[in-house]
């Protein structure tokens, strides 16, 4: 009954491609003086005040478990900004769940709806857990691309056209990580009528929700009928500056929140107390902040899809999250080409399109929660870099 | 528009017009015209370097000498501020509330500079009741810049 190691890696965990930026990464690391637009998260820490909260709570000695549900005071802390900012009403008692971060609420949504080979209609481009997250529950990601000429949003007619009877649910985020695409509320009407349709789930990652520069963003679950379908998933990262504080949460009906809570309950316990802590004042005080970093973003904004357009690439106006998408075809590179030589050349890191998914291939994401000087060092360079190639006809 | 404008050069005064234009979506022209009427309305007062002299001239010194003064009839402190303020060596000086009137920020070569100001030109003036002098011994945030707080934290270069 001897033999060799029975210890190995499951094969479906082997068969898990990496993250398609996982490559960059490694390529960047071993450099120096690289000025970055790779990043995924803002350039500012935050708020000092928020920092501050966690720290009383700390020294007061709140370094305990919550309920799983995470503490009833930052849940109705949550209820309270969903209505005043986006007019949708949920429970804190029995329909939020605090999570780690979006991350961990997708994968608990995953799983919680997911029979095995059950398929999901995931918008891309995209961010680059979605489809391994809907993969690792068993279930089956569908692409649905979206077209830069649409200026990346998800249309009804390619959702309808991916339908199977295996469809149970569809994934998408906007403002849009990595192009910077918005959905207005006429453009989600369709697709939430395509939604009620067919009895689909709608799990609607929002994370960027605050990051709009023009109009204001619609709550997927706002829209007529959506409320019960809709897993609604927002959290701190983005507008708070508080990506490593790894605090998220999911809106939804009770049902399934008592389902993903349950899976939560055994995975993952509860949140971080602190961050908890630091989420609430957050949420009641730091309004002017958060506003402050989103007005800094929109200035950037302005300046990096100007200075792209100049120096010669084709750039949709990206009107959410902190990406420009500019597309890099008329160079004759392909994205991971011009990315890697841009980065070898002249030390800028851009991410290849592709590392979202295909429909991304031919553009670049380039992060604008930069600081100016960054992102005008990166125009010089990329500008230089642009000049010595042979021009196309 | 006005205080986008005056953020932008707040934080610094170098940045380019067309920059400042750009970033904020209007024109070149419409930035001039604002820091013209900013420069014209006084709002304006210069444009200076942030200087952490202490690296350059660590034995310089600088003082907070809190006064109390008499106001006068119909000018309050204004005059007896307005003297005060004249002195070179003046670097700031404010009309504060609570225990006493006025707040001035002194900076010198050396203590007895500053002693012999408060003997010599301070204390006698009139309408100046008394002073009480604080030495700064070292300095932690300078026009809402941190001094000195260290490299702060690397992001990763490339994240998702």
């Amino acid at each position: 009954m001897s033999g060799g190691s029975r210890i190995r890696v499951a094969s479906h965990i082997a068969a898990l491609p990496p993250s398609g930026i996982r490559r960059f990464f490694d390529l960047v690391s071993g450099m120096e003086d690289v000025v970055s637009l790779g990043v995924g998260e803002p350039d500012f820490s935050t708020p000092w005040r928020i920092s501050d909260a966690a720290i009383e709570a700390l020294q007061r000695g709140y370094t305990s478990y919550t309920s799983n549900l995470g503490m009833l005071p930052l849940r109705s802390a949550i209820a309270d900004y969903l209505r005043t900012e986006f007019g949708v009403e949920y429970n804190p008692e029995t329909e939020i769940l605090v999570t780690n971060g979006v991350s961990e609420g997708l994968d608990l949504a995953a799983r919680a709806l997911l029979e095995p080979g059950d398929e999901v209609l995931v918008a891309e481009p995209c961010y680059v857990s979605y489809k391994a997250t809907v993969s690792l529950a068993g279930g089956v990601p569908v692409v649905v691309e979206t077209r830069a000429e649409e200026e990346f949003r998800l249309r009804p007619e390619a959702l309808e056209a991916a339908l199977t009877d295996r469809t149970r649910a569809v994934l998408l985020g906007y403002p849009n990580n990595p192009t910077g695409a918005i959905m207005t509320r006429e453009d989600l009407l369709p697709v939430a009528e395509f939604a009620a349709r067919h009895g689909l789930a709608v799990l609607s990652d929002e994370i960027y929700a605050h990051l709009r520069y023009e109009g204001q963003h619609t709550c997927f679950a706002s829209l007529p009928g959506m409320r019960g379908q809709t897993l609604l998933f927002n959290g701190f990262s983005k507008a708070y500056a508080m990506t490593g504080w790894r605090l998220g949460y999911v809106c939804g009906p009770e049902e399934i929140i008592g389902a993903m809570n349950r899976i939560h309950s055994y995975t993952a316990l509860c949140a971080s107390i602190l961050a908890q802590f630091g989420a609430i004042e957050a949420l009641h005080h730091c309004q002017h902040e958060r506003d402050e970093m989103i007005d800094a973003y929109n200035q950037r904004r302005r300046f990096l899809v100007n200075g792209l357009r100049a120096i010669g690439l084709e750039c949709f106006e990206p009107l959410g999250a902190f990406y420009a998408f500019p597309s890099i075809k008329s160079t004759g590179l392909d994205d991971e080409e011009f990315a890697e030589a841009l980065l070898e050349e002249e030390k800028v890191a851009v991410i290849p399109g592709r590392a979202f998914g295909e429909s991304g291939k031919g553009h670049v994401r380039c992060c604008y929660a930069t600081s100016m000087s960054d992102l005008r060092t990166a125009l010089e360079r990329m500008a230089a870099f642009l000049d010595r190639l042979p021009r196309q006809v | 528009m006005m205080e986008k404008v005056l953020r932008i050069l707040e934080e610094d005064c170098r940045v380019p017009i067309d920059e400042i234009a750009q970033r904020l979506g209007i024109t070149e022209d419409e930035v001039n015209k604002l820091i013209a009427e900013a420069e014209e309305s006084g709002a304006i007062l210069g444009y200076g370097a942030i200087v952490n002299w202490a690296k350059v001239r660590p034995d310089r010194v600088y003082a907070f000498i809190s006064i109390s003064a008499h106001p006068e009839h119909n000018i309050g402190f204004d005059e007896v501020a307005r003297r005060i303020a004249r002195f070179p060596e003046v670097h700031s000086l404010y009309l504060v509330s609570g225990t006493h009137d006025l707040t001035v920020v002194v900076e010198a070569d050396d203590f007895r500079e500053i002693a012999s100001f408060v003997a010599e030109r301070l204390a006698p003036i009139q309408g100046v009741q008394s002073t009480a002098t604080s030495f700064v011994l070292k300095g932690y945030k300078l026009e809402g810049r941190m001094i000195d707080s260290g490299d702060g934290p690397q992001r990763l270069a490339v994240s998702p």
